[in-house]
């Protein structure tokens, strides 16, 4: 059996469903998602949720700052309550070295219109009085950052994407790209050829597989990383809090639960188990950051992959194969990211322009130079 | 008449009705349901509501225990505080 397809977008986590569902939105009439298992199986499902406009270079600020703005509307866009709430990020630094990156972060962050400040220990503590500021130099805060629910923008995305005509196949794995003089021409969909126009890869920590399969060497690598949750509390938490020198994270979700994380792994991998090590890190460091919860329970811990690049930003645009779109390569920042991404993938695969914001982001620039994103945790 | 509600999962409050709602919205694969209902995620991690769950979900579809599988089990098998992961014997 052959179908036809405009565009097949590999991938139901929250990149591919935004960047089918904008597409929909632009008046692109065949639109199929493939999701090799369940959607959001992929890091999607497993992420911590943060949302924010704290980054380090000039693209970065620009392009997660519209996405911010994106996400204040998303519930009523999608017709799907997000549970997105603006607590904040908190970063905080425990040395020098640190404490002057972050100045410099938000002085650029501040050029371009974010509002972050930094703060005194003393500052820190009156945003989350529970906060042991012993060893602490100081941080920045931002308080339109903030947090949502990831499995309901997933389905968000799906359900809007479905109204609109997209076809979204779930457990239907790619296995191959069909490339022809340069051009893309279909893909190979669990036992059936789909003819399409334009490929997505929007794989995530999958998507150097996916470039292999049309013959492109990608520099995407793979990690894991691992996150927990606790037993639910009354809400005492109102930001992320992001201790930058130890790579630890954590808020408190609409749940009650404590969520998150702290960078354990660094070497390429595929494998999402949970470690013991993880969790030994994670609880030494927020037991010694925040004291009163010590005795808070560990319910249930899991990994994810974060898709890495040589820069820590995505790769975002077209290649030299052509109709081969790229939406992959966040890091920790494709949840954040996903509806600007969409909505600028979308367009330019409909109006072929490539828009300002994304133009930072191509395949080639790892072939050029570059300068790297400091602040990938959280 | 007023039906009888059909507690499922005790730790979360969720009923028979809300996986069958659940199931009908589309969420038919046993990852996807444990994540729209809540099923198995409270402080009992599945041990008492996941067999209940599989098997509604696979008198809906029609499918043995077996296709319908599970979810894969995330540890610690019982909550444990933070100071004693932390490595940390007194507790105050
Ligand atoms: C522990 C953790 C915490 C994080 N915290 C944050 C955070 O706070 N904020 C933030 O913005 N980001 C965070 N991230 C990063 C974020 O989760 C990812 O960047 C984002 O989810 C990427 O979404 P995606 O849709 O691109 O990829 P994914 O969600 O990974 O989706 C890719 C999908 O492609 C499918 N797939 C792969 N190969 C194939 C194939 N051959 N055929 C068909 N389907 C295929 C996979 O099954 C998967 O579902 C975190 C990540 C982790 C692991």
């Amino acid at each position: 059996m052959k179908m036809k397809a405009d565009v097949a977008v590999i991938g139901g986590g929250v990149t591919g469903l935004s960047i089918a569902y904008n597409l929909a939105k632009q008046g692109i009439e065949k639109v199929v998602v493939l999701e090799k298992r369940y959607l959001g199986a992929g890091s999607s499902g497993r992420c911590a949720g943060g949302i924010r406009e704290q980054f380090s270079t000039e693209p970065m600020i620009k392009l997660a700052r519209k996405s911010l703005d994106m996400y204040e509307k998303l519930s009523d866009e999608l017709n799907f309550n997000i549970l997105f709430r603006q607590g904040g990020y908190l970063f905080l630094a425990f040395n020098e070295d640190d404490m002057s990156e972050i100045r410099e972060h938000v002085r650029l962050q501040n050029s371009l219109g974010v509002g972050s400040r930094i703060v005194t220990p003393e500052e820190a503590r009156e945003i989350f009085p529970e906060l042991n500021t012993d060893g602490m130099v100081g941080g920045a805060f931002n308080r339109r950052d903030g947090i949502a629910f990831p499995f309901p923008v997933v389905w968000g995305y799906a359900r809007a994407g479905e109204r609109l005509g997209v076809e979204i196949r779930k457990f239907t794995e790619v296995r191959d790209i069909i490339v022809e003089n340069g051009s893309v021409k279909g893909v190979v969909a669990g036992e059936e050829r789909i003819d399409c126009d334009f490929v997505v890869n929007a794989a995530g920590g999958w998507s150097k597989k996916i470039y292999e399969m049309a013959g492109l060497k990608s520099f995407n690598t793979p990690v894991k990383h691992e996150i927990l949750a606790t037993e639910p509390l009354k809400p005492f938490l109102e930001p992320m809090i992001v201790n930058i020198s130890a790579g630890l994270y954590f808020n408190q979700s609409m749940r009650g639960e404590i969520i998150g994380g702290i960078g354990t792994h660094s070497e390429p991998s595929t494998d999402v188990s949970s470690s013991f090590e993880f969790v030994k890190k994670f609880a030494r460091e927020i037991v010694r950051l925040v004291p009163k919860i010590r005795g808070v329970k560990v319910l249930r811990q899991w990994a994810g992959l974060y898709d890495m690049t040589p820069d820590a930003q995505p790769v975002l645009g077209e290649t030299e194969i052509e109709g081969f779109i790229q939406a992959n390569g966040f890091s920790g920042h494709g949840f954040m990211l996903a509806p600007v991404v969409g909505e600028l993938i979308a367009k330019l695969i409909a109006t072929g322009k490539v828009d300002p914001l994304i133009r930072p982001f191509g395949f080639n620039r790892f072939r050029d130079g570059i300068e790297p994103e400091h602040t990938v945790v959280g | 008449m007023v039906k009888s509600k059909k507690i499922v999962c005790r730790c979360e409050d969720i009923t028979e009705e809300d996986i069958i709602h659940a199931i009908e919205e589309g969420f038919t694969d046993l990852e996807s349901l444990k994540r729209y209902t809540g099923i198995s995620t409270g402080p009992c991690q599945g041990k008492s509501c996941l067999m209940h769950v599989i098997r509604i979900l696979g008198g809906r579809l029609k499918k043995s225990p077996d296709e319908i599988g599970i979810t894969t089990q995330r540890p610690p098998v019982n909550p444990v505080p933070l100071y004693i992961l932390a490595g940390d014997e007194n507790e105050s």
